[in-house]
């Protein structure tokens, strides 16, 4: 199995160079690695579901007018139950519950993915450095990791909803702030026990420095752990946000599932048995966290073949 | 003679996505108490495989045809019962990587007398101790080391206590599966040493797994060399040695220059090309792409195991031909 | 010989055991590597072999005594060791897991040129590309275009090993250190591989350095041998002469335990060899000298230096066969206390 479309005289590559065939064999590697997703029946569930939502939410402007969210333009009644019109009833507003959930939907994602990029990018690299650096470095890092890890998020999110303001930001800040030392500990680890693989010194031998060892030996070779703890964090991610909102310190403008949830709570909908207000956003959250849980366990096969068959 | 060892036509094939995968392939294979019988191979050769069948451990997945009789009684096809029996009171094994067989969180001493309690549930701790004690000296170890933790202790301490555990229910044959790999060449005299002394002094049969075949020559009575799951040739070790019939056995020797031969100075000898995937055997004999003496014929049918005296046999058409 | 010489002088490396107590892995080598030979460094575990190796190649630093190439002494600062790395070059043990799983055979050889920046310096103006098939097929591998986008686990370990080499040639060197080169490697490929270090050594003018525990891999293609115990040089001189006439008792049990050497009986040596944390005093092998246990060093008189008095370092005299033994340094007629036999 020859990969090189060689001129046949001098054998050297010659339409293609070897970076051009680098990438085509990264790209076959990909498509190999997708097949093998494809075949985890529970994954692709996730991916779908996934998909829905994320059209949903970067799709809502079509599906739902802006002007739904307005209070001042609500036409419905007072938690009037689904019909035809409002498919899933109205809030205490008068607002179409529907409406509330699509465009909510956009806020419960992105506060999830932003918050889990901060704490991926930051967990990542501390985690990198203190695994990698010895002595004072790396000591200092680990141990600014454990301080961050034990700060409490709730009280954290009061104190900044307080000192700030309450806003999108202050959830992403909070999310980002105390998830990434979990990360960070665990690419950490990772990254100390490929520290001593052969292949490390190799490079060293090489005439290679820190930087070039770490960014091209050991990330690479940490990545999938990465990939893996990613998914599971934007399911914390959101479902934190979702507390958040729920004890009313997100934004007080913006709809999310959680100030759904928070908006029927205080209206009491349990009591009067306003179900379409509490049921759709809470099932909402439970349906994405579980589709990001089950893609997380399926790239953990793509990604470690010897988890396969279990 | 008892009959110890009898392996009659035995072939293992593994069942694998890409098809089935034969692993070893038609060997026969003799031992009696007392003998010390050598198995010389490289990877993916079967030997280690073979091995495995005499203790009934191949991998489940494993199809296994033939026969391996131990003192007449058939390994593959016996009851649970006897086969439990069999384990390490009949047989017993010395694995390969004995830094990784032993538990790290048990002394040393507990994990020798473990087998002692497993085979009879009776015995006292006080009686155990005093075996663990008595297998400690056989393998030239003090008997204080029982209360020692794998990690206090070096590899070829480590790789007595394996051979202890070994002996522990007075087997009758005792497999050692590349027992010298990973040692020094002095911890390695020193474990051969004991090897040899256990089986002159308790008569056990030993079957000495290995890809050294100089350890072989030095320490056994009869190697048998094994290639692509055959055997390629077998015969008394010191002729195996040093006047190799199969061309892949005279290669095998030849990697293991004399020291002092003037012929080996600046001429390392070695065979191009890699040993065969055992899942993609070439036709006819799976030495050919590599043998420096190969024919037409030679790929066309699988050489058959021909008799050359001597007790010696090879399995190449090219023997006696010029 | 002419050319750059990489020399250990009275090096020491020690470091912090466990224990807490100080162990000299290294304690006073002096050796030496020129281009276009094949010297053998040969021990066993805890000789401290590999030690010298990697102090050699500035990986570690000498506690004491001190590393020269070209004459000068090494400087560890990153540039200054970088530029010694594209002249002294080394091949790790364990193929399998010196290469970057993730990384392809084209990556793994182009790593050192690019590191190097080696494409834009050639003289000859090649591509990247013409100087990694050129690495590769020096190596043996070819050709070498079918192996560029292979993953080390698809590659047998011979082949693994001669990415290795190829990889470490990429940038040039004029010095090769390996370790171990072949123990983890089939039977039938060695030789393979230790031809190609020999044609190295006669094409390319290379100097190797192997490491090793195989006495037969130094007869096979060592022009010197040193033997080490204990952190200390033993006994070194010609292949020939060392491993046909050794003069140290620990060689001579060395060589008399390798399987089928049909002319010495074997002397099996107890134990193991000691903590480096507790050098035994006097000449180090003491305690398990055959030559003091059967009595020969105490019918010389020689037994109290043995016990007591330490023996000097040997030097790094690429022309001479030494030895380290107070009972060696008596028996010879000729040559001061050290035992120097020319």
């Amino acid at each position: 199995m020859s990969a090189v479309e060689s001129d046949g005289t001098a054998g050297l590559p010659v339409t293609l160079s070897a970076r051009q065939l680098a990438r085509r064999r990264r790209r076959e590697s990909f498509l190999r690695s997708w097949r093998v997703f494809r075949r985890n029946r529970s994954g692709m569930l996730g991916l779908t579901i996934l998909t829905v939502f994320v059209v949903i939410a970067v799709a809502a402007p079509l599906l739902a007018s802006s002007q739904g969210l307005e209070v001042t333009q609500a036409t419905g009644g007072v938690l009037e139950p689904p019909s035809s019109q409002y498919w899933l009833g109205t809030d205490d507003q008068g607002r179409s519950v529907l409406t509330l959930l699509i465009w909510g939907a956009r806020i419960s994602l992105f506060v999830g993915l932003a918050a889990t990029v901060i704490s991926m990018v930051i967990g990542t690299l501390i985690g990198l450095v203190s695994g990698f650096s010895g002595g004072w470095a790396g000591a200092m890092l680990f141990r600014l990791t454990e301080w961050f890890l034990v700060i409490p998020f709730l009280p954290l999110a009061i104190v900044l909803a307080t000192v700030l303001g309450r806003s999108l930001f202050n959830i992403v800040l909070v999310i980002g702030v105390t998830s990434w030392p979990g990360t960070a500990l665990l690419i950490r680890s990772q990254t100390l026990s490929i520290k001593e693989r052969a292949y490390i010194e190799r490079a060293r031998v090489l005439g290679a420095g820190r930087w070039h060892q770490m960014s091209r030996h050991v990330l690479p070779n940490v990545m999938p752990m990465v990939f893996a703890n990613t998914t599971l964090t934007v399911a914390i991610a959101i479902l934190t946000e979702t507390t958040l909102s729920f004890l009313g310190l997100g934004d007080p403008t913006r709809v999310s599932w959680g100030s759904m949830l928070d908006d029927a709570f205080q209206v009491g909908a349990i009591t009067t048995g306003a179900w379409w207000f509490i049921v759709p956003p809470g099932v909402c959250v439970v349906l994405v966290v579980l589709a990001f849980t089950l893609i997380g366990q399926a790239l953990e096969e793509v990604l470690n073949p010897r988890l396969k068959g279990r | 003679m008892a009959d110890l060892l009898r392996m009659r036509d035995v072939s293992l094939t593994y069942r694998a996505e890409g098809g089935d995968v034969p692993a070893v392939r038609n060997v026969d294979l003799d031992l009696d108490r007392g003998e010390i019988v050598g198995i010389a191979g490289e990877s993916g050769c079967g030997k280690s495989t073979l091995a495995s069948t005499i203790l009934r451990l191949q991998p489940p997945s494993a199809r296994v045809t033939g026969e391996v009789l131990f003192e007449g009684a058939d390994v593959l096809t016996m009851s649970w019962g006897d086969l439990r029996a069999l384990r390490w009171a009949g047989a017993s094994m010395v694995f390969q990587g004995a830094l990784h067989s032993l538990n790290p969180v048990r002394r040393v001493g507990d994990q020798i007398a473990e087998p002692i309690h497993l085979h009879d549930p009776e015995t006292s701790d006080k009686k155990a101790h005093v075996r663990v004690g008595e297998l400690l000296e056989q393998v030239g170890l003090p008997a204080g080391r029982a209360r020692a933790y794998p990690h206090q202790l070096s590899g070829g301490q480590k790789q007595r206590i394996m051979i202890a555990m070994a002996l522990a229910c007075r087997p009758r044959l005792i497999v050692a599966d590349e027992p010298t790999t990973a040692l020094d060449v002095m911890v390695q005299a020193q474990v051969l040493h004991v090897l040899s002394g256990l089986v002159h002094e308790l008569g056990v049969g030993m079957l000495m797994i290995s890809h050294d075949l100089s350890v072989l020559a030095d320490l056994c009575d009869r190697i048998v060399v094994m290639y692509g799951g055959r055997v390629v040739e077998q015969g008394p070790s010191k002729l195996v040695f040093g006047e190799a019939l199969h061309p892949y056995a005279a290669a095998l020797s030849a990697a293991f220059p004399r020291v002092g031969d003037p012929g080996a100075r600046y001429a390392p000898s070695g065979l191009p090309g890699d040993p065969p995937d055992p899942a993609a055997l070439p036709p006819g004999c799976s030495f050919a792409p590599r043998c420096p003496r190969v024919v037409d014929d030679c790929t066309r049918a699988v050489p058959e195991l021909r008799s050359f005296g001597d007790d010696r046999r090879a399995a190449c058409i090219r023997v006696g031909q010029p | 010989m002419t050319g750059p010489l990489l020399e250990a002088r009275s090096v020491g490396v020690e470091f912090v055991a466990r224990s807490g107590h100080v162990a000299r892995a290294l304690d006073g080598v002096n050796l030496q590597v020129g281009a276009g030979e094949v010297v053998a460094l040969v021990g066993e575990s805890g000789s401290g072999k590999t030690t010298v190796a990697r102090t050699m190649l500035g990986l570690e630093r000498p506690a004491s005594g001190e590393v020269t190439f070209d004459g000068q002494p090494l400087s560890y600062t990153g540039r200054r060791l970088r530029e010694l790395r594209r002249r002294v070059q080394m091949v790790l043990q364990d193929p399998a897991g010196a290469l970057n799983p993730r990384q392809t055979v084209y990556e793994s050889v182009a790593e050192g040129m690019r590191l190097h920046d080696l494409v834009a310096k050639d003289p000859a103006r090649r591509t990247e590309t013409e100087m990694v098939a050129a690495a590769m097929a020096s190596a043996g591998l070819r050709p070498p275009e079918r192996l560029f986008l292979r993953y080390p686990h698809e590659l047998s370990g011979g082949q693994r090993q001669r990415v290795l080499i190829a990889g470490a040639l990429a940038l040039g060197p004029e010095l090769l250190i390996a370790d171990e080169p072949v123990s983890s490697l089939d039977a039938s490929i060695r030789g393979e591989i230790l031809a190609l270090l020999l044609r190295l050594r006669d094409e390319l003018g290379l100097g190797v350095l192997v490491v090793t525990h195989d006495l037969g891999l130094a007869w096979n293609i060592a022009d010197r041998i040193a033997v080490m115990y204990l952190g200390r040089v033993v006994e070194a001189g010609p292949t020939e002469e060392v491993l046909k006439a050794p003069q140290h008792p620990y060689t001579q049990a060395l060589l008399s335990v390798v399987p089928e050497i049909e002319q010495l009986r074997p002397v099996v040596l107890t134990g193991e060899i000691p903590d480096p944390t507790r050098i035994p005093g006097g000449c180090r092998f003491h305690p398990r000298c055959p030559a003091v246990a059967d009595g020969s060093a105490a019918a010389d008189g020689v037994e109290g230096d043995c016990r007591g008095r330490p023996l000097e370092l040997l030097p790094a005299d690429p022309g001479g066969h030494h030895v380290a033994c107070h009972l060696a340094a008596l028996r010879s007629s000729t040559g001061p206390r050290t035992g120097s036999i020319v």
